[in-house]
């Protein structure tokens, strides 16, 4: 069978079973709707969680981040997966005993007032929009590559998928489509992993493989890998850095408390039936997540190894060294043809030179050789995909990577489509205009937000912003700048007041969302946003992406001092805190809404 | 953690013991991944298990397998103090 049809048989069987699960567990009341009626299984809801959590980005971004900035790309690596432990420390136990299906209603009841509940709104928009633009564009393009078809018509298929599902299920359809997604995308991304570790090292895992010596030579692989790109004029893989070291313990400080923050992943624990569940729930979680996580690196790490051996075939320097263009493998030739692989024959000799040429030492040496700057151009983000072709895998794993990837982006795009639906019809309508909505017509409104949601973001996705590589990192430091304080104090912090949680939200969002601006603004490189060099007007060389932790530390700062100047919080609201603070008497959320 | 508290209620030594607990364990988060993996790193690199540079390998897979155990712990310790102040959920 042709990879073609195999792709269809593979990419609509798992559709089929999305939408069989999706009518399976409609949602019949708003309980179901926002939190799966409050009785998940912790592990089943910690599975549900990792295929919430881990986008496009995680699957198809990551290991091509790490591939081509080393050791620097542990931020992504750190910072996505601490932020587990703070969320299963400082907020999901407490959330769980609050009892309510909110993040802005946490917030709007343990600051006594609805505003403060608006501004907590507005963040959440702002950081889950911003997120789902993104992942939007990742369903348009993995739909339009695979089924060969257009970029539009491929976010239309995605749209119409999302729709049926989301809008019908609610949370309950959600969690269990997730569910199913979570098993299809770690399989697909794990089976090419231990195929490609046995081939280089022998070794079936391939955490353990990255540490493992090369069947070919018997040398380490990471320090062939430190070897090959150094002798190419690259950075030292095991040593390269994203920036500074203050700028890597901002990035990841960023990605986990933005991480903690991200309305749509704190969401998930209300779903579980108690505060001792939500604790261990978010271990499983974090299990799921390793899973994919510490495979990343052997995947990142062996993917440059393949590709950097395919090009430089001998010794460097040697004109036989480079592999003439004609002899190019049928991966290649199909990657060139989707124009994220180019090859420009800039000295006319017919083999491709691959090195950098950004090294002016190295460079220098290059010209001695009749080379003229690097030949080929590498897009980071086909490294999964393009991974079992380089390493000659079977047809049926590639569809079910393709099955994969579409998985990892639909189930994180419904679950900040219901976010930002709960958010609309929960919070702003039900909670503040028309407090008197029957559950009924609520449903209805969710429903119809959603729908919107969808449509919202679909639209997003065909016109997406300039910026879209930035946005996700946008949406992290949003969510860690504003609404990761206001929970934390809440909990922590009793003292805290209505006036300072406000200010401080305010204050946090608009300094990063400022900076954030400001910068990408200035620099704008569509697309190389993670990997833009360093320039001399950041803050301590702290770049925009890593800049949510600093908006973090002003809502602190702002809500303390805020706070100090004006009324205590009131002794019913302590009490509240008080209340939270112990499972004792938690109750389920279904019945504890109403 | 600081806070104000005029009158002490009964449940003062529960959250005692939660914030000593959420303490040790923030220590060791912070230590696996900030400061193993991202300041200490050059010096552990000097040290290597297998093919790994120890450093690398704290900030690419050990700080990950660390979170794990940390939140399982967490939940089990977690699970014995609500259980000695009597405040567990039924």
């Amino acid at each position: 069978m042709d990879l073609q049809t195999l792709t269809y048989l593979v990419v609509g069987a798992t559709f089929a079973l999305y939408i069989g699960i999706a009518i399976w567990a409609r949602a019949q009341s708003t309980g179901d709707f926002y939190v799966a009626g409050g009785n998940v299984h912790p592990i089943a809801n910690g599975m549900a969680t990792a295929a919430d959590w881990m986008s496009a980005a995680s699957f198809i971004s990551m290991a091509g981040l790490i591939a081509f900035n080393g050791y620097g790309a542990s931020v992504f690596l750190m910072g996505w997966t601490g932020g587990y432990v703070l969320l299963a420390m400082l907020l999901a136990p407490y959330l769980r005993k609050f009892g309510k299906y909110t993040v802005p209603e946490f917030i709007g009841e343990r600051y006594y007032s609805d505003t403060a509940r608006i501004i907590a709104v507005i963040c959440l928009i702002l950081a889950s929009v911003t997120y789902v633009i993104g992942q939007m564009k990742g369903i348009g393009v993995a739909f339009s590559r695979f089924l060969e078809t257009d970029y539009d018509t491929g976010l239309y298929v995605g749209m119409a998928i999302v729709f049926f599902y989301a809008v019908l299920g609610g949370m309950k359809g959600i969690t269990y489509t997730q569910i199913a997604q979570y098993v299809i995308l770690i399989f697909a991304y794990t089976v090419p992993a231990v195929f490609i570790s046995l081939h280089l090292t022998g070794n079936p895992l391939p955490q353990l493989g990255l540490g493992d010596r090369l069947l070919s030579d018997g040398t380490y692989v990471l320090d062939k890998l430190d070897q090959l790109l150094t002798d190419l004029g690259f950075a030292q893989y095991t040593t390269q850095r994203m920036g500074n070291d203050l700028n890597m313990f901002f990035y990841t400080l960023t990605l986990m408390i933005g991480t903690a923050g991200l309305p749509h992943v704190i969401m998930r624990f209300f779903t579980v039936p108690t505060v001792k569940d939500a604790r261990i729930s978010a271990g499983w979680a974090l299990v799921f997540i390793a899973a994919l996580y510490t495979v990343a690196p052997a995947v990142g790490g062996m993917a440059r190894l393949n590709l950097t051996n395919t090009v430089q075939v001998g010794p460097v320097g040697d004109p036989s060294g480079n592999l003439n263009y004609s002899e190019r493998p049928e991966w290649f030739k199909k990657w060139e043809t989707t124009g994220l692989l180019k090859f420009e024959d800039k000295n006319g000799d017919g083999r491709i030179q691959y090195y950098n040429d950004k090294n002016p030492e190295f460079a220098k040496k290059a010209e001695q050789w009749g080379w003229k700057g690097s030949e080929l151009k590498v897009d980071r983000d086909i490294m999964v995909l393009a991974n079992p072709e380089i390493a000659g895998l079977p047809n049926w794993v590639i569809a079910l990577v393709v099955a994969g990837g579409l998985a990892a982006a639909l189930s994180t795009a419904a679950g900040l489509l219901l976010a930002i639906a709960s958010a609309v019809s929960h919070d702003l309508l039900k909670g503040i205009f028309f407090k008197d909505m029957s559950e009924r017509a609520e449903l209805r409104a969710s429903r119809i937000a959603m729908s919107l949601a969808v449509l919202g973001a679909g639209y997003l996705g065909l016109n997406p912003p300039d910026f879209a590589a930035g946005t996700v990192a946008i949406a992290f430091g949003l969510a860690a700048a504003s609404l990761f304080p206001a929970l934390i104090m809440g909990v922590f912090f009793k003292h805290i007041n209505r006036e300072g949680a406000m200010w401080g939200m305010i204050a946090g969002m608009t300094v990063t969302l400022l900076y954030v601006f400001q910068h990408k603004g200035i620099m704008f490189i569509p697309g190389t946003s993670f990997l833009g060099d360093m320039s001399p007007n950041w803050f301590f060389g702290i770049s925009p992406n890593a800049f949510g932790a600093v908006g973090a530390i002003v809502n602190f700062v702002v809500a303390f001092l805020v706070t100090k100047y004006t009324s205590p919080t009131p002794v019913h609201i302590q009490d509240l805190v008080d209340d939270i603070r112990i499972p004792k008497g938690s109750s389920s959320v279904v019945k504890g809404a109403h | 953690m600081t806070e104000e508290t005029n009158t002490p209620t009964r449940n003062d030594g529960h959250w005692r013991d939660t914030l000593r607990l959420l303490v040790t364990c923030l220590a060791i988060w912070f230590t696996v991944s900030y400061l193993f993996g991202i300041i200490l790193v050059d010096v552990l690199n000097q040290v290597r298990i297998g093919g790994y540079p120890l450093g690398f390998w704290f900030a690419q897979q050990g700080s990950i397998y660390v979170f794990i155990f940390l939140v399982f712990c967490y939940a089990s310790r977690m699970n014995k103090i609500d259980r000695h102040h009597d405040v567990h959920e039924q």
